[in-house]
C-alpha cells in the first residue's frame, strides 16, 4: 500500500492528463458522457426545485410547476418556514437553525487549525529532521490511516462521559477525535520532502534556524498542500453526522447535518420541500466553496488518494 | 554527510545533535499527544469494555462472554457481517467498472472535459446525510421522481428503500415464477443503496483512475499504435497492465470504505429491509441500546474482518500487479 501512497506530486499531476490525448475521438463518447453528467445533477436539481415548490406539486410529482409548464409561483418561503419549525435556541435566542450553523462553523475552524498546525510541525520534523525511531513513527503514523473507525467508535464515546473526561455534549468532545491526522501529516511531508536541501543549507548560512526556515521557506512553499488539507478538513467535518450524533444530546450541541437528520424525523419527514430546503442550506457553503477551489480537492485526491 | 563527521566527533556536533532530536520531538508532540489520546489508548480501552457488561461504566466482567455472544448461531452478527459483504459485493465492481470506464473516456481529447470532471466529483464533496435525504425522497414509492418516471415509461412502481423482498424474487415474480427462499438474492433496498453508493463515488474513483492514467508513458502508446495496435489492444495490453497499481488501489480503498459505510445507509433505510450492515449494527446497539462492551466486541471482529479482506488483497496484489 505504501508503494502506490508513496506516489509523489510531481508524479501524479492530473492536469497533466488533458494534454496527453490517446487518439482520435469517438464522437459517440459524448452523449454517454451527457448521460453521465446529468444523472450526477439530476439529485441536485430535484433538490433545488422541490425546495421551492408546494407542497401540492411535490405530492403531484410536478417537476416543473412555475410557468410555462404550470401556473405555481416559486415558494421562498419555505426556507423560512423550515427554520421557523426547526425552532429557536432558549439560550441565545437565535434560531435554531443558525444555531447549528454556528456549531458546525465553530467545530470546522477548531479541526482546521489544530490539524494544519500538528500537520505542518510533524511533517517538517519527518521530511527535514533526523531523530531516534524516526521511522518507527513515521509508521505507526501512516498505520492510524488503516485502523477502522468503527473499533475506536465505542470507547471514544464512553471516553467522553461523565466517569471520565466529562466532556459529553460540549465542544471538546465534537473536535477531538478530528484535531490531527495522519492524511494531513503525510500530505504536507510529501511537499516538504521536494524541497531541496540545498534550500535550508543556505538558510543555515543566512543565520536562520529551524523555525525561522519552516515559517519562512518551507511553509510559504507548500501553501497549495496547506490549502488541499484546510479544504478537505473543511468538507469531512462539516459533513460529519455520526460522531456529533453520538457524543452530542441538546439540539443547541448539533450541527447541521445533525440537525438535517432530526428534521427528516420531524417535520421534514412528510413536508418534502421543507426537509429539501433544509437540505440546500446544508449542501450550500460546501457546493460554493467546491466550485472555486476545485482544482485543490481533485490533485489532493490524486496526490494520496485517502479517505473514502 | 553525517557519516564524514562520524569519524571524529565533537562535543559542538553531538550537542547539536542533541537539539535536533528534542526539536523533532517538540514538533511532534502534539500530533502523538492526539493520536494517543483518542486513536491508540481507544483501541486498548476498546478491547478491556469488550471484555465487560458494560452500560454507563462497567458492571461486570464477561470475559469473552460478548464474542461468543455476537458469534453465536442465531446472533445479529452473521446477517449483519452477509449484508455488509452483499453491499461490497455489489457496489465494488459496479463503481470501479464505471469509473474506469468514465476516466479512459474523459482522458481523450474531448471537450468540456473539465466540466465532466468537476461535476461528477460533486456528489462525494456534499454532505452524505443531505444526498441522502434527497435520494431517499426520489426513491419515494408515492412522490418519488424514480417511480415517477418509471410510470411514464408503463412500468410497475417499486418500493425501493422500503422493499424487503429479493431483487431476483421480484424479477421472477414478474415473469410469474416463484423463487426458492435461498435463491431470492439481495433486497431491493440493498440495490438502491448500492446505486445510491455508486452515484456518490464514481467521480471520485474516476478522478484516482485518472491521475494513474496520467502516469503512464504517452510514447508507450505511440510505439504500439506504430506497430498496428487497435484501440482495444492499447487499452489491453498497455493501460491496464500500467494502470493496476491504481486499480489496485482504488479497489483496495472502495472495498474498505464499503466495509464501513454508514451514513447514508443510516439515513436512508436506518438498516432495515436487509440493509444492516455490520456498522450499522454496531452503532444501533451502542447508540440505542447502550451496550457498550456488546458493540465493541462487534466492532472488533468487524476489524478482523477488514484486516483479513485487507491482507488477502495485499497478497493478491504481489502476484497480479505491475510495479
Amino acid at each position: 500500500m505504501a508503494t502506490v501512497t508513496a506516489a509523489s506530486l510531481s508524479q501524479v499531476d492530473t492536469r497533466r492528463a488533458s494534454r496527453r490525448p490517446l487518439g482520435k475521438v469517438n464522437p459517440l463518447i459524448y452523449p454517454v458522457l451527457i448521460v453521465v453528467g446529468v444523472a450526477s445533477l439530476i439529485p441536485f436539481v430535484w433538490m433545488v426545485l422541490t425546495s421551492v415548490k408546494d407542497y401540492g406539486d411535490v405530492v403531484s410529482l410536478r417537476f416543473w410547476p412555475w410557468p410555462p409548464l404550470g401556473s405555481s409561483t416559486p415558494r421562498f418561503d419555505n426556507f423560512t418556514e423550515a427554520i421557523r419549525l426547526i425552532g429557536v435556541d432558549r439560550d441565545t435566542g437565535l434560531p435554531m437553525f443558525l444555531r447549528h450553523v454556528l456549531n458546525t462553523a465553530a467545530v470546522t475552524a477548531i479541526v482546521i487549525a489544530s490539524s494544519v498546525t500538528t500537520s505542518i510541525l510533524a511533517a517538517y520534523a519527518f521530511a527535514q529532521l533526523e531523530f531516534p525511531a524516526k521511522n518507527v513513527l513515521f509508521i505507526l503514523v501512516l498505520a492510524t490511516f488503516m485502523i477502522p473507525e468503527e473499533l475506536i467508535l465505542v470507547p471514544r464515546a464512553v471516553m467522553m462521559n461523565k466517569n471520565y473526561l466529562n466532556w459529553y455534549n460540549t465542544l471538546p468532545a465534537m473536535v477531538a477525535p478530528f484535531l490531527v491526522n495522519a492524511f494531513g501529516i503525510f500530505l504536507i511531508r510529501q511537499f516538504f520532502l521536494q524541497v531541496p536541501r540545498d534550500l535550508y543549507d543556505a538558510a543555515r548560512i543566512d543565520g536562520a534556524g529551524h523555525m525561522r526556515y519552516l515559517a519562512l521557506v518551507m511553509i510559504p512553499l507548500a501553501r497549495p498542500a496547506i490549502l488541499t488539507l484546510a479544504l478537505l478538513e473543511f468538507i469531512w467535518t462539516w459533513n460529519e453526522f455520526r460522531w456529533i450524533q453520538l457524543v452530542t444530546s441538546s439540539s443547541n450541541m448539533r450541527t447541521v447535518s445533525v440537525g438535517l437528520v432530526g428534521f427528516l424525523q420531524t417535520d421534514g419527514g412528510a413536508q418534502t420541500q421543507l426537509a429539501m430546503a433544509v437540505a440546500v442550506m446544508v449542501v450550500l457553503p460546501v457546493v460554493v466553496l467546491y466550485f472555486f477551489t476545485q482544482r485543490y480537492f481533485t490533485e489532493g485526491i490524486a496526490t494520496t488518494g485517502l479517505k473514502g | 554527510m553525517v557519516a564524514a563527521e562520524n569519524v571524529r566527533p565533537r562535543p559542538e556536533w553531538r550537542i547539536a545533535k542533541a537539539r535536533e532530536t528534542l526539536l523533532a520531538y517538540a514538533l511532534l508532540a502534539p500530533a502523538l499527544l492526539l493520536f494517543v489520546a483518542f486513536t491508540a489508548f481507544p483501541i486498548g480501552f476498546g478491547l478491556y469494555i469488550s471484555l465487560h457488561n458494560w452500560r454507563l461504566g462497567p458492571r461486570e466482567f464477561l470475559g469473552l462472554g460478548n464474542y461468543i455472544r455476537a458469534l453465536s448461531a442465531n446472533s445479529e452478527f452473521w446477517p449483519s457481517l452477509g449484508a455488509t459483504l452483499t453491499y461490497s459485493l455489489l457496489a465494488v465492481p459496479l463503481q470501479i467498472s464505471i469509473a474506469l470506464t468514465l476516466a479512459y473516456l474523459l482522458f481523450q481529447k474531448i471537450r468540456g472535459k473539465s466540466f465532466f470532471r468537476v461535476v461528477m466529483f460533486l456528489p462525494w464533496v456534499t454532505s452524505t446525510v443531505a444526498t441522502a435525504a434527497v435520494w431517499a425522497r426520489l426513491y419515494s414509492p408515492d412522490i418519488g421522481l424514480i417511480n415517477g418516471a418509471l410510470r411514464s415509461l408503463g412500468l410497475a412502481p417499486l418500493r425501493w428503500l422500503l422493499e424487503d423482498k429479493g431483487v431476483f424474487t421480484l424479477i421472477a415474480g414478474g415473469l410469474g415464477i416463484t423463487l426458492p427462499d435461498w435463491l431470492r438474492g439481495p433486497s431491493l433496498a440493498m440495490v438502491a443503496v448500492v446505486i445510491y453508493t455508486t452515484w456518490v463515488f464514481v467521480g471520485y474513483n474516476m478522478t484516482l483512475f485518472l491521475a494513474g492514467l496520467g502516469n503512464i508513458p504517452g510514447e508507450m502508446y505511440e510505439a504500439a499504435r506504430i506497430d498496428g495496435a487497435n484501440g482495444w489492444q492499447l487499452f489491453r495490453h498497455i493501460t491496464w497492465p500500467l494502470l493496476s497499481p491504481t486499480t489496485f488501489f482504488v479497489v483496495l480503498i472502495t472495498v474498505i470504505g464499503t466495509l464501513k459505510a454508514f451514513n447514508h445507509i443510516w439515513v436512508m433505510t436506518q438498516g432495515d429491509n436487509g440493509t444492516q450492515t455490520a456498522s450499522l449494527l454496531i452503532y444501533r446497539q451502542f447508540y440505542e441500546f447502550q451496550r457498550a462492551g456488546y458493540a465493541s466486541a462487534l466492532a472488533f471482529l468487524l476489524s478482523a474482518v477488514i484486516l483479513v479482506v485487507t491482507i488477502v488483497q495485499n497478497r493478491v496484489a504481489a502476484e497480479r500487479v505491475n510495479y
